[in-house]
């Protein structure tokens, strides 16, 4: 008999020990809102009766902590990220292995992550920064504490962005809920608890370095993926449409025999571009995973 | 009725997890507005007979795994009092796996039907 709804969450969060963090996080959210929305609408019809009384026949019929635990196992077993393909079990090698990566579905969402990154990092880093400016100096005053609570939050609203957008783009689960948050706690201990929880610095962290991450990986990609197009269409560019070759301000014609090799020199470039999207972007949902979901 | 032995639970268990889909895409093809897990649940309650199809709990993983398909789509809204609900609703995607998935299931039907009470003959 749970006495409470934390206790419930307490022991689902048990029976889902071992299970992927976002699902538990996942989990836990849907209980929470049940739960309570339960509660309420039993109080409204009985406002005498106590919580332990009210919630044996909601968590009879929500069903107990280990057979939530179940279906949600079950269910995850069943479905896998978008993008996250299970691995091959036909390893190609040589050429098809270089050029395979143009129809892989997971390297293309790693490339549009990496690009659209300059806008989330520019937006999300900027913001982790002008918040954490502001909060720092309103510290001094009454509406300090306030203001740094309410930054905090959006920040954890941010995170929950940024892992839909890695959970699409990159096929790392991510989690689909905001952070399960005692509501039994009153707005002091709510503030003290989400100042004490290490989720919320890693979650400013993350946001701070997407500025300089995002950067990075917007301005390799699109060097390399430029690279690539214009030696691939140099001889059409060169040759055809007589635009010289400019590089650094200078300008030249390159030697028609060594075209061939520039084009080729192309083709070569853009599926590396694509593999190496596909490493950055699996490093990255490893990275995020572990500064953006509790453990 | 209710569910007796093991195996009875084994067999509500196996249906339940091939209709659970069905059904929920069904009640939010119906419904006029997006509706909350908790208010699916009970909508459920209500139309059900003495055995319960599934845990009201064991929905949510149901409905998130259809929004992952694209056959849901849901936004997180705050309520009045509470914590905030998640509000679903059916895709265009939804309804068309939705007729298809009907065709199916009286496909099924009338298989299952035809040899529980059209083969006493044979």
């Amino acid at each position: 008999m749970f006495k409470y709804v934390a206790d419930y969450l307490n022991e689902l969060k048990k029976e889902l020990k071992g299970c992927d963090p976002a699902l538990i996080q996942d989990a836990l959210s849907d209980a929470e809102e049940h739960l309570r929305t339960a509660l309420e609408k039993t109080w409204e019809k009985d406002p005498e009766i106590s919580k332990a009384e009210a919630l044996v026949p909601i968590v009879q019929k929500y069903g107990e902590p280990r057979e939530i635990a179940a279906a949600y196992q079950e269910i995850e077993s069943r479905t896998t990220p978008f993008l996250s393909s299970p691995r091959r079990q036909i390893q190609p090698q040589g050429f098809a292995k270089l050029y395979g990566v143009l129809a892989d579905p997971r390297a293309w969402g790693s490339f549009l992550y990496m690009f659209l990154s300059l806008l989330t990092g520019c937006l999300f880093g900027g913001w982790g920064f002008f918040g954490l400016f502001v909060s720092v100096s309103c510290l001094i005053l009454i509406i300090g504490l306030p203001v740094s609570g309410i930054f905090l939050l959006s920040v954890r609203g941010i995170v929950i962005i940024e892992g839909r957008i890695i959970e699409a783009l990159l096929g790392v689960r991510m989690p689909r809920k905001a952070l399960f948050v005692n509501r039994e706690l009153g707005w002091v201990d709510k503030f003290n608890s989400l100042i004490k929880d290490s989720h919320t610095w890693k979650a400013l962290l993350y946001v701070i370095l997407m500025f300089p991450l995002g950067l990075l990986y917007a301005a390799v990609i699109f060097l390399m993926f430029s690279f690539s197009l214009s030696f691939i269409l140099s001889p059409l560019l060169e040759l055809v449409f007589h635009m010289p070759l400019e590089l650094f301000g200078w300008e030249t014609f390159t030697p028609v025999w060594i075209l061939p090799f520039i084009t080729i020199a192309g083709f070569i470039l853009l599926p590396l571009t694509l593999h190496f999207a596909k490493l950055v972007g699996r490093l990255h949902g490893r990275y995020a995973k572990y500064m953006l979901v509790r453990n | 009725m209710s569910l007796n032995s093991d195996a009875d639970k084994k067999f509500q268990k196996e249906l339940n997890s091939g209709t659970a889909a069905l059904v929920l895409l069904g009640i939010l093809d119906r419904a006029d507005q997006p509706m909350y897990g908790y208010q699916v649940a009970k909508l459920m309650e209500s139309v059900n007979t003495n055995v319960p199809m599934m845990k009201q709990g064991a929905l949510y993983p149901v409905l998130r795994s259809l929004e992952n398909s694209g056959l849901l789509s849901s936004q997180v809204e705050p309520s009045v009092s509470g914590p905030p609900r998640r509000y679903y609703q059916i895709t265009d995607s939804g309804h068309l796996t939705l007729e298809r998935w009907l065709e199916i299931w009286d496909q099924t039907k009338v298989f299952v039907d035809s040899i529980l009470k059209g083969n006493k003959n044979v």
